[in-house]
Formats: structure tokens, C-alpha cells, sequence
């Protein structure tokens, strides 16, 4: 334990010894660390490009990939102590744990250190600010979206859920049902529901496919049921017909656009996230913006993110993956 | 005396089997379309292969609660297989489906024959290390469909005779242990040693051995159905299969399987896992509210099994008064 303290203190006492030397050539860069998981996920990695690519746009900055090589708290907390070390300007944390980071978190802030946390959130004594790559009204609106798109004429869509006691799904169903007066020729006939099950959802797809012949779309925001319903439709010979779409991952989903049996679907969009946080970072740190409920604060060629009551924002609709996007995020996450 | 019992017990099976196929008629006419009865046969095959696996290692006197994680590992090694060697011809791929599930059953067998743990302890100890060895290999990463060749997913939906290739597997498989459930030293073995245990080794078998033997066997059918169900559903990941071990005790034991060892049969197995099948396939189409569901399906399994337990239960009296009869003359 003690030796490990002094390696990383030597290891920080190395590292600010080295950005002292790079900072007296450039113009004081503002430095943001963009704290991962864990090292080696596709997906933070593809968070790291979008923020690299933040950093170019604002110039001046320097964004630092780090994470500890396996997701826990603890690995976290000592990336955190040594940062604070460096004395960076920004910490954008994702975080192993809501709670366990709080103490650390807290330290950095006292330096002076902007602190926030995006995709997976600390609790708010821990943190300025919390970037959700999106909120339950804007799935809610999409995975309805999804579907209408590919319905010119309108028709009739199905609901393949989780569980019936799933609490995300049913607040996303929930939020879909509050904006179906914008599509009056689409019906929503039915909602099954997979548990999360390979066999089920496929089964429950399937007799949503024997039910209703003419069924145009199966909606499910669930990464197992529209794996398994894009199958079920494959194997019904109705590809073409029965659309399948909801929430899933590209490299899951990879298969059904493939195959045709899922036009398109959603997912948030991690270089989106990665640029976007890496901007609130630069922004809060630069002092050109102040976190606090009802804030709002720019996020470059993303717009602007407003704050609620817990200092928390929505990034964005869920991004859409389709035939054109789905070879380049597939081998991501 | 006893065959003509058990015959009538499957009888009275296979006649439920039509009642409840006659009720979702009258509700879903489609329902028992003959492309329909293939597609829900097809679809209960996993079940079936598991039952039959399962009804040996029941009559044994033991449990196998480890066969969906069996399922689940050897699914998740040969899918990676694939995605390491797609060029490896799907014959082989089957071979490592079968070898590695009989190995993983051999575990269960050793230690329930050499160590004489329970077999409930044991297979609910291989159960939770299945899984988590299937979480060590993956890095609790999916095997997804694209990842995987062609040849690995057409397999089971190729079709022969109009009937899918999984089909075929569970059709053989019945047939295959009709064989050996009646006409081999071992069938007979099972029969003997979950029967009497102690006349069994009074006539020189292996109580241990033959215990053995029946969990390779339940092994060796998870593992190949692990393969089937992986390139079925186009996907492998930790969960894959989640509590499908209840299901295949459920088969069993409604397909009249005694739990306490002794009496079942490969037909009963079959039946068993089609009443359940049939009732799973029904459900999402008779349009009965997602939370009656569950319900249906226990409240089912508890009446075909006490209906069972009855008739067993009147079977016994019946002997019994026939010896007090013949005893006071």
C-alpha cells in the first residue's frame, strides 16, 4: 500500500514535472482529463476520439485519455489522486460508482479543479454538472421515430419490452405513448413482453408476427429483445415487411441491418459523448460558463446543454444507426 | 402390468396435449396449422433434447440443475471457436458441441459418484461456475450474429424432409434412447439403480458408475444443444438459456418422470417437454395479459404433475387392496 502511494506520487511528481517543461513552450493549455471505466472499452475509446476532436476544435486544450485497466471504484479514486496531483484544469469522470467517488471527486474540487461526470453519473455533492447521453422523453420520442420513418402510410407497430416490471422500459414506453397523437395512422397494437430472454422475446416476436399479419414494425427497447426479434423476423421469411427497431448496440445489431430485418435503431453515439463532454469541461473550467440548476451551457456542433434541478442535462436524441454507420461503429461497441 | 400403466399415463398425456391444442384453436385458429405444429415442434426441440437428458439423470435418483449453464458455456466455446476458425467445418464444431458438454457432465458425475456430495449440491455448485467461467472466457462480452460464419448459423434451420436440421436432432435423440433406455445392459442400469439402489448393487452394478454415466449423457445432450441454440439465435453471452433448467425438470416431471427415481420414460420426457412447449408458443398468441402468464404456466405444471402423483398414488392401492383381498381366504 505504502509503496504503491509512493510510485504513484513519484509517478505525478514525473508527469508535472513533464507538463511544467511542455507548458512553458505552449500558452497554458487547458488540460481536461477524461476519466474512463476502465482502458481497452471500445466504447470509451470512440469517447476519446470525440473528444480529442473537441480539444481541436477549441484549440489550446489537451484532453487526457486516462481509466484504470479494470472497472472498479478503487482504480478510479487513484486515477483521480493523481490527477489532482497534476493539477489539471478538468476532471470528466465515468464513473465504476456513484458514491465511492464522492471524497476524491470532492478534493479535486477544492483545488479548484472543474469536476463532472457524464455517461454514468456521480452523486451530485460529488460533481458540478451530470451529461446524460440522453433523457427518457427525447428514447421515448425516438424509438417511436424509428418506426415512423419507414412507415410512410402509417400501419400498425408492436412493443417488444423487457420485463413487465422493467423500470427504463416502461418510462421509455410510457414517454412513447405521450407522443403518439403526432403519428395518427400508426397503431400500436400490442406490447409483449421477452423478460430479457433469448427464447422468450423470440417466441413472444414471433406470435406478435401470428397475431397480426400485417404488422409493419416491432419496436423493442431492449438490447436482447431486438437482437432476437430481428431472428424471429428472419426466420417468418418477413424481412422486408416487419421492420424491427428500438435500442440496441451496432455491434449486436450489425447482423439484423445486414439481413435487412432492422432498417435502422438507436443508440447514443459515445463520440458525441466524448466531444460533448470534453466542451462542458472547457467551458466550466475557462470560466465562460457556470454550472447550477438552469444553467445552460454550449457544447460546440451539439448545441446547448440546459441544467435541472440536480444539475444534470440530456445530451441528445439517441443517434441513429443504419446500412450507412453500422460497418464503422460495429468493431467499437 | 407396468408397461401397460406407463403406456396409458403417456396416453392420457398425449390426450392433454390435444385438449389444450383444441382449446388455443377456438381461440387462434391458426395456431394448429401444420407449418405452425412443425415450427412450435422445432422450437420446443432444445427442451426436448435437455428432458431427455435430464430424465435419466431423474431416474438415477439424482438432479442435473447445471444443464443450462452446460448449455450456455459449451454454446459461448464453440461460438468463439467459430469466430477464431471460421473455416472449421461444422461437423467438428458438433464433435467439440458434444465432447466438451459430456466433460463438463462427467464433472457433475464424479464428483456425485466418487465424493457422494448430492447431486442438488453439486449441480447447483457446477451451475454458478459454468456461468462464471463463461464470464472468465468472454470478458462478459456477446458473440454476435456477424461475427459468426454463415455455415455456423444455416446448420440448424437447414432443412431435410421439410422439417428444420434441430428438429431432426430431437427426432433422433428420441429414437436413439428409445434404443437404449429398453434394449441395453445401461438403459436397463438406469432403471435398476434409481429403482432399488440396494438390489442393484446386490446384483453387481455400480450405483455410482451408472450415476455417472446418466450425467455424461445429460452432459453430452446440453452440449450439443448448446451449439443448436447459440447459431439458432445468432448470439452468445453469459445469460444465454437463464433459468431453462426449471423448464427441463418441468418437462420431466409432466412427462411423468418420478422424482424420486425409478419410473419415467423417453416418450414421457417428449411429451412432457411438448405439453410445455405448446403452452410457451400458445400464450404469446391467445392474448392473455403478459402478467396471467407466468401463472398459466405453473398453475399448469402443478396440475399435470399432481395429476400424475394421483394416479401413481391410486396405483399402489389398488395392488395393495388386491393382496388384502386374496390374503383373508
Amino acid at each position: 500500500m505504502k509503496r504503491r502511494i509512493f510510485t504513484t506520487f513519484a509517478a505525478s511528481l514525473g508527469l508535472a514535472a513533464g507538463l511544467m517543461g511542455s507548458t512553458a513552450m505552449a500558452d497554458d493549455p487547458v488540460r481536461i482529463a477524461l476519466v474512463v471505466k476502465a482502458l481497452g472499452i471500445g466504447f470509451f475509446e470512440a469517447a476519446n476520439e470525440g473528444a480529442q476532436e473537441a480539444a481541436a476544435e477549441l484549440g489550446n486544450v489537451e484532453v487526457i485519455y486516462t481509466g484504470p485497466t479494470d472497472t472498479t471504484a478503487e482504480g478510479q479514486i487513484e486515477v483521480i489522486n493523481s490527477l489532482i496531483a497534476q493539477r489539471v484544469d478538468a476532471i470528466a469522470v465515468s464513473a465504476n460508482d456513484t458514491d465511492a467517488l464522492v471524497p476524491a471527486l470532492r478534493r479535486a474540487m477544492d483545488r479548484g479543479i472543474t469536476v463532472i461526470s457524464w455517461d454514468s453519473g456521480v452523486a451530485p455533492e460529488g460533481r458540478q454538472m451530470h451529461l446524460n447521453p440522453s433523457s427518457n422523453e427525447l428514447i421515448g420520442g425516438m424509438i417511436i421515430r424509428l418506426a415512423a420513418d419507414h412507415m410512410p402510410d402509417g400501419g400498425k407497430v408492436a412493443l417488444l419490452s423487457a420485463t413487465t416490471t422493467s423500470t427504463n422500459q416502461n418510462i421509455w414506453i410510457e414517454e412513447m405513448m405521450k407522443v403518439m397523437d403526432q403519428y395518427p395512422d400508426i397503431e400500436v397494437v400490442s406490447t409483449v413482453y421477452g423478460d430479457d430472454l433469448a427464447d422468450k422475446s423470440y417466441r413472444e416476436a414471433t406470435g406478435l408476427m401470428q397475431t397480426h399479419p400485417d404488422l409493419d414494425a416491432i419496436i423493442a427497447p431492449t438490447s436482447v429483445g431486438i437482437v432476437a426479434a430481428a431472428r424471429a423476423v428472419e426466420d417468418a421469411g418477413k424481412v422486408g415487411q416487419v421492420n424491427v427497431t428500438g435500442l440496441g448496440l451496432p455491434s449486436e445489431m450489425a447482423g439484423a441491418i445486414e439481413s435487412g430485418a432492422s432498417k435502422s435503431f438507436a443508440i447514443w453515439n459515445p463520440i458525441d459523448l466524448g466531444y460533448s463532454a470534453a466542451y462542458l469541461a472547457y467551458s466550466l473550467a475557462t470560466g465562460t460558463a457556470e454550472a447550477g440548476p438552469g444553467a445552460e451551457i454550449p457544447m460546440g456542433r451539439m448545441g446547448t446543454l440546459t441544467l435541472d434541478e440536480n444539475s444534470e442535462g440530456a445530451m441528445a436524441d439517441p443517434f441513429i444507426y443504419d446500412a450507412s454507420n453500422i460497418e464503422e461503429f460495429k468493431d467499437i461497441f | 402390468m407396468i408397461l401397460r400403466w406407463l403406456a396409458l399415463r403417456e396416453t392420457i398425456l398425449f390426450g392433454a396435449i390435444l385438449v389444450l391444442l383444441g382449446v388455443i384453436y377456438t381461440r387462434f385458429p391458426a395456431f394448429v396449422a401444420p407449418n405452425n405444429l412443425i415450427r412450435v415442434f422445432n422450437d420446443t426441440s432444445p427442451l426436448i433434447l435437455l428432458a431427455i437428458g435430464q430424465m435419466i439423470v431423474i431416474l438415477t435418483r439424482c438432479i442435473d440443475l447445471s444443464v443450462a449453464a452446460n448449455l450456455a458455456l459449451t454454446g459461448m466455446v464453440v461460438a468463439m471457436l467459430n469466430v477464431a476458425m471460421p473455416e472449421l467445418p461444422i461437423a467438428v464444431i458438433l464433435l467439440v458441441a458434444v465432447c466438451l458438454g459430456a466433460m463438463l457432465g462427467m464433472v457433475n458425475g464424479i464428483l456425485v459418484w466418487q465424493l457422494q456430495i448430492p447431486p442438488i449440491v453439486v449441480t447447483l455448485g457446477t451451475m454458478t461456475i459454468f456461468r462464471g467461467l463463461i464470464f472468465v472466457i468472454s470478458d462478459g462480452r456477446w458473440v454476435n450474429s456477424h461475427q459468426m460464419s454463415a455455415a455456423f448459423k444455416a446448420f440448424p434451420r437447414s432443412t431435410i424432409l421439410g422439417l428444420p436440421m434441430l428438429s431432426w436432432f430431437a427426432i433422433l435423440a428420441v429414437i436413439l434412447f428409445i434404443v437404449v433406455m429398453n434394449r441395453t445392459t445401461l438403459g436397463r442400469a438406469f432403471y435398476a439403480v434409481g429403482g432399488n439402489p440396494h438390489a442393484a448393487t446386490y446384483t453387481g452394478l455400480n450405483v455410482g458408475r451408472t450415476q455417472f454415466w446418466a450425467f455424461t449423457i445429460s452432459g453430452a445432450l446440453a452440449g450439443l444443444t448448446g451449439y443448436l441454440w447459440v447459431s439458432r439465435f445468432g448470439v452468445a453471452y453469459v445469460d444465454i438459456a437463464g433459468g431453462f433448467e426449471l423448464d427441463v425438470v418441468a418437462a420431466c416431471v409432466i412427462g411423468g418422470v418420478a422424482i424420486v427415481g425409478g419410473v419415467g420414460t423417453v416418450t414421457g420426457a417428449l411429451l412432457g417437454a411438448l405439453f410445455l412447449g405448446v403452452i410457451k408458443n400458445a400464450l404469446p398468441v391467445v392474448n392473455i395479459s403478459p402478467f396471467w402468464q407466468m401463472a398459466i404456466s405453473g398453475a399448469a405444471i402443478i396440475i399435470a404433475v399432481g395429476f400424475n402423483a394421483r394416479s401413481g398414488r391410486d396405483k399402489g392401492r389398488i395392488i395393495l387392496k388386491r393382496a388384502e383381498a386374496v390374503a383373508p381366504t
